[in-house]
């Protein structure tokens, strides 16, 4: 049996489709009997589809170091 | 009586960390309205500017943030007047249906569906999406970027780890601190998770 500790891990890696056949079927069997990790598990699953439907963008690094470049050439 | 003034914090700028704090908040904004991310982009940087060339005008009643998402919104309608500002676009035509061989000939056909709900989900997926944001912005720096590259930019364990010189397993950690942080911090300021 695995930890919740373990559980929240293959978890988090579910959500980026990381987590190989072995480690979700661990993960389900955990949650079998641990309620906890069950809540847990929805509520980062809900997490990943609202991160999805909201179609976040964010500028890359590179793009911000210009940005402060410039920012601190006007100071 | 002590002046109102006493009681109300009085905010003050800080350009020097503009960029790390407001810079996704502001392209998330923008990028919604302009639809474009290039000049979304453009846009920011040029808020950026503007807001340090009248930051004498500053007066200190608005959060840093309000004071620059109002700049941003003059720059978009900036952005609008410009493209539009060739003669020819400006025009208005007038032809009320260009393929009258549709159904829907009469212009009662045409007002918007009440009950349509797609122009809800868009404003409340922007919302949702400026939610999140401002979630993101809250969690320390490092967690805040590696979730970025994990989950917006959707960039691979391995290179992560190869850019930011860690191994998979803090990557992990940073990535399960972040999503509590940010299931906490939603289940406040946007509903029940």
């Amino acid at each position: 049996m695995i930890s919740c500790d373990k559980a929240a891990l293959i978890c988090d890696k579910a959500q980026y489709n990381e987590a190989s056949f072995f480690e979700k079927a661990k993960l389900k069997l955990h949650m079998l009997i641990c309620k906890a990790c069950t809540t847990h598990a929805k509520k980062n699953a809900t997490l990943t589809s609202l991160c999805k439907e909201a179609k976040l963008k964010s500028l890359t690094e590179n793009e911000k170091n210009v940005m402060k470049k410039q920012i601190e050439n006007q100071l | 009586m002590k002046s109102l003034n006493t009681y109300m914090t009085s905010y003050s700028l800080h350009p020097d960390t503009w960029v790390d704090q407001y810079a996704d908040y502001l392209f998330n904004y923008a990028v919604t309205r302009v639809s474009d991310a290039e000049i979304a982009k453009d846009i920011v940087q040029e808020t950026f500017l503007a807001g340090l060339k009248s930051a004498k005008n500053f007066k200190g009643d608005a959060a840093e943030r309000t004071w620059l998402i109002a700049i941003l919104k003059r720059k978009v309608i900036d952005h609008y007047r410009k493209i539009n500002s060739n003669k020819g676009k400006a025009e208005v035509r007038m032809s009320y249906n260009s393929s009258s061989d549709e159904d829907g000939d009469w212009l009662e056909e045409q007002v918007a569906d009440p009950f349509s709900v797609l122009e809800n989900d868009e404003i409340e997926n922007e919302e949702l999406g400026l939610a999140i944001q401002n979630c993101i912005d809250k969690l320390p720096k490092k967690q805040a970027r590696v979730f970025k590259m994990k989950t917006i930019q959707g960039i691979s364990t391995e290179d992560i780890c190869n850019e930011l010189g860690i191994n998979p397993s803090n990557l992990w950690v940073m990535i399960h601190r972040s999503r509590t942080a940010l299931m906490d911090c939603l289940n406040q300021n946007w509903f029940n998770l």
